[in-house]
């Protein structure tokens, strides 16, 4: 528990109960709101398209996260008929996508290069207004 | 031989010779030959084959009338009968009762020798123009023998013009430079000839004027006539870049057109009131199939039952009484067949009350009328003398035997319709033109303007004596005058052709150069003064001018009132003898005047010269009667119509006391020898007169016109006739025209460019409304759209990254947003 207590207090009163409760849906929701942080972090400030795709990827998989916590079956509402699974197979098609994006986007990059001799997002302002 | 077929047949022919010349040249005249030279060989074979047939026309005619002298005894009809009994029956008589179609008249042939004196003539039509019930429209002939003389004199007088036009008219078979007409650069007009153009137009003319001679009616008359007037346009506006030929061609035209209203007028006359133009009797299919007889006009105003006497015809009568027609009409509308008797039984009652005389006496005086313009009467004799203008042959046609003709010849072809009261109006009319014309002749320098009004004045000879009963002396004079004034005429071209000048004052001297031209011209002068041995022989001109003085001695023994007739023809042969002489001792006698005139002139070519010497012998024999009585008074005397040989009497609108003596009487002994001697005296003092002041020059002429100034003034001034039609009618007619002009341009114009200006007036509003707000609010839209994209334009900055933060704010941003909307909801 040190460890986590040792944590920035600052943030102590906001964020103090994740250390404290059991995990539950909010652990998966802080999970996934870091991960969707890190990936707009990694897209703002890499001028490395492959890299801004590696934040593209961390983006929706911090969406996956959040699906997938949603899907709990402790937030379902009384009476509700389903299988439980939405949340799960809405995270199996953004993978799908993500995987179809990135094909689409590492073929974009490849051809940027071609014709620029560079992957430089900040050299790819030809749709400048 | 029978005349009836022979003599259309060869008239006609005679008449459409000059218009398929006229097509030919027309369509063919510039490739005849080198500049159409051969378009004069065109002309002049179709003029000679009309005067060959005219000839034999001639002849023909002379074969089945013989002429014989006109018995001068008191007693008229003794004398006609005698003279049908000598010519009788002539096969005109019988051709006339075979069809009685072509007769101009209903007599049996057992009336013909109870007849005092009918003239031989053939009638008939070659085509219909019109048909309608009562009214028709042909194409037809009226042969007497005055139509078969002026046929031979038409073409013998064109045949002459045409072959001496050949010769005058060579300056136009290359181009011309018309010295007269400067353009505006400077320079003299150069132009291409004219030479075809000019014998088409003389075809023309010649077809026209036999037109008008050959005419079975007078709408035919009238289609002629304005042809005729037609042709004198083309032709005296010859020269039509010059200015004065082309005002003087429209003057001549313009002039005619008002004589030609009155024309119409008569024309209008006649066929409401007759229903038929036509000279004489014409057979018509009736409604039933049956032939009926429609009588023409020459038997509709001296019916046969009224022993030829001139009476108001039955359609005039009926016309004047129309209200009492009505009033029968509407009394008797059952039985229409008993108002139609009854109309027909009140005529003569009617008649006797003088109804329909007015009518008779406009119809006459309208017919006259149009003669006046087209024979230069007073007062519209005002375009003869500008005629000069055109080319001399022209002069000559038109002056002789053409255009002025054709008035003197209707009058005498309609003399049996006139009544005494338009008589004595010609008369009047022809004595007032004859002195006139006289006196301005007097004093003129141009030597065709001389002639011009030479011509005017014997116009006004020949029209008194048709005016004061003398029909023979009237178309006597006719063709005689025919003769020597184009004579005359082509004298007067031959000496222009030599001088290049019309100014007499410059000439002088020319007849040791010309002899021809001096001595033809000589024998012109001597015919148009009735030239001759008294009671022997004489020219052309003794004879037809001593028949009109002693018709008019005749006329004012007869009517005291009207003695002034006789002196103006008296006085008028004066004045001839004076300025013909005048104009001869001017051109001819004594030294030349102006060297830069006479030292080039020369004898004009013979095809000029040969023309000349033909007229000049015409204008000789012309009046002799030859031994077996043959002679154009004669042959004249055989047309006489119908019922004027005994004279006429009593006025229908100027009173009851005129008597116009029988023209036989005119003959006898007393008045024959004092006209006779009169003319002689009055002829031979004016000769004298203008010897002594052109030949002798025993006073300079200068001097008399010194003295009377004013009058000189007055007669080279012409009257002033030209002034006073200037201010009369001219200068007012301009005036309307300005007036109207004036409305037009200020108060029309003005009132519809005002309402135009109005509409142009709001119509700029609306465009500034509809600029200003309509499109000024799409605009401002265009333009807020265009502005903020200019500014959002700068938020595309094509950089990944920094979309990726403004995705990211914004997302946040809306997410803040809705988390306080959300709060405030569930707070609120």
């Amino acid at each position: 528990m040190t460890p986590l207590t040792q944590a920035p207090m600052a943030l102590t009163p906001l964020f103090g109960f994740l250390i404290d409760a059991p995990i539950s849906v909010a652990h998966y929701l802080a999970v996934g709101a870091i991960l969707f942080t890190a990936g707009i972090a990694c897209m703002a400030t890499k001028r490395n398209a492959l890299g801004v795709l590696m934040g593209i990827e961390l983006v929706l998989n911090g969406a996956n996260v959040n699906f997938v916590a949603f899907a709990s079956p402790y937030l379902a509402g009384e009476g509700v008929r389903s299988l439980g699974l939405d949340g799960q197979v809405f995270a199996v098609f953004v993978i799908l996508l993500a995987a179809a994006e990135a094909a689409v986007a590492l073929a974009i990059t490849l051809n940027f290069y071609n014709n620029h001799a560079t992957v430089d997002v900040d050299r790819a302002d030809d749709l400048k207004g | 031989m029978d005349l009836a077929a022979q003599l259309p047949l060869l008239l006609g022919l005679a008449w459409l010779m000059p218009l398929a010349s006229f097509v030919a040249i027309l369509f063919f005249g510039p490739r005849m030959g080198p500049h159409g030279r051969n378009a004069a060989w065109v002309a002049t074979a179709a003029i000679v084959t009309s005067l060959v047939l005219s000839l034999t026309a001639f002849v023909v005619w002379l074969g089945g009338h013989p002429v014989r002298a006109v018995a001068h005894g008191s007693h008229a009809a003794q004398a006609a009968a005698a003279g049908h009994s000598e010519g009788e029956p002539t096969s005109g008589r019988a051709a006339a009762g075979e069809h009685p179609a072509e007769g101009d008249h209903q007599a049996g042939p057992g009336d013909v020798h109870s007849e005092p004196h009918l003239p031989a003539a053939y009638a008939g039509e070659w085509y219909t123009l019109y048909h309608s019930g009562r009214l028709r429209l042909s194409i037809g002939y009226y042969i007497d023998s005055l139509t078969v003389l002026m046929f031979v004199l038409v073409t013998f007088i064109a045949t002459c013009i045409h072959v001496y036009a050949s010769g005058y008219m060579h300056d136009e078979l290359h181009d011309v430079t018309d010295h007269e007409v400067t353009l505006s650069d400077g320079h003299h007009l150069h132009r291409a000839g004219r030479f075809p153009r000019f014998f088409q137009a003389l075809s023309l003319f010649c077809f026209s004027m036999l037109g008008i001679v050959i005419a079975g009616n007078l709408a035919m008359v009238f289609i002629f006539w304005e042809l005729v007037g037609i042709c004198s346009w083309f032709l005296i506006g010859f020269y039509y870049e010059r200015w004065t030929a082309s005002t003087a061609a429209n003057k001549a035209f313009i002039v005619n057109r008002i004589g030609d209203f009155g024309f119409l007028i008569g024309l209008m006359a006649l066929w409401g009131a007759l229903g038929t133009l036509s000279f004489a009797d014409t057979k018509v299919a009736g409604p039933d199939g049956h032939e009926l007889v429609q009588a023409g006009l020459f038997s509709q105003f001296r019916p046969a039952g009224a022993g030829h006497s001139l009476q108001v015809p039955d359609g005039m009568v009926v016309a004047a009484a129309a209200e009492e027609v009505a009033s029968i009409a509407a009394d008797h509308a059952a039985a229409p067949a008993d108002a139609a008797s009854q109309i027909a039984a009140r005529i003569p009652d009617w008649r006797r009350m003088g109804m329909g005389r007015w009518l008779l006496f406009i119809a006459g005086l309208g017919i006259f009328c149009g003669c006046v313009g087209k024979s230069a009467q007073f007062p519209l004799f005002v375009w003869l003398p500008d005629a000069m203008e055109g080319p001399t042959p022209v002069s000559a046609l038109v002056h002789s035997a053409t255009m002025v003709a054709a008035g003197v010849y209707l009058v005498g072809r309609f003399f049996p319709v006139l009544s005494p009261d338009v008589l004595l109006v010609i008369a009047y009319v022809g004595a007032i033109t004859l002195f006139i014309a006289a006196t301005i002749a007097l004093v003129a320098n141009d030597i065709k303007r001389v002639l011009a009004y030479s011509t005017v004045s014997q116009l006004g000879y020949m029209m008194l004596a048709i005016g004061v009963g003398g029909w023979v002396a009237g178309l006597f004079h006719l063709v005689t005058h025919a003769f020597f004034k184009s004579l005359l005429f082509l004298c007067s071209g031959s000496v222009i052709h030599a001088c290049h000048t019309n100014d007499m004052r410059k000439m002088g001297g020319l007849a040791k150069v010309m002899p021809w031209t001096a001595a033809t011209m000589l024998v012109g002068c001597l015919a148009i003064i009735g030239a001759g041995v008294p009671f022997v022989i004489g020219l052309s001109g003794y004879y037809s001018k001593d028949s009109i003085l002693a018709q008019a001695l005749s006329f004012a023994n007869a009517n005291p009132g009207h003695r002034i007739l006789y002196w103006a023809v008296a006085g008028g042969a004066f004045l001839t003898a004076f300025y013909m002489f005048r104009l001869w001792f001017m051109t001819f006698a004594g030294q030349p005047r102006d060297h830069h005139v006479t030292e080039h002139a020369h004898e004009s070519p013979n095809v000029m010269v040969t023309p000349l010497v033909v007229l000049a012998v015409m204008a000789v024999v012309a009046g002799w009667t030859l031994p077996g009585g043959l002679g154009i008074a004669n042959l004249l005397e055989q047309s006489r119509p119908a019922g004027t040989a005994e004279g006429m009497a009593g006025g229908f609108v100027f009173g009851q006391s005129l008597l116009f003596p029988a023209e036989h009487e005119s003959h006898e002994g007393a008045v024959h020898v004092t006209a006779t001697l009169t003319a002689f005296a009055t002829a031979l003092a004016g000769v004298f007169l203008a010897a002594l002041l052109y030949l002798w020059k025993v006073v300079s002429p200068e001097l008399i016109a010194t003295i009377f100034r004013p009058v000189y003034g007055f007669l080279a001034g012409r009257w002033y006739f030209d002034e006073l039609y200037d201010l009369l009618f001219v200068k007012p007619t301009l005036g309307v025209a300005r007036l109207a002009s004036a409305v037009d341009r200020g108060l029309i114009d003005r009132l519809i460019n005002g309402v135009a200006q109005g509409a142009r007036g709001l119509a700029g509003i609306d465009a500034w409304i509809d600029r200003t707000f309509v499109d000024g609010l799409v605009n401002a839209t265009a333009a807020a759209v265009w502005n903020t994209g200019l500014k959002l334009r700068a938020l595309q900055t094509g950089r990944l990254r920094q979309y990726v933060v403004f995705i990211v704010l914004g997302t946040v941003t809306l997410f803040m947003i809705a988390s306080l909307a959300f709060r405030s909801s569930a707070t609120g």
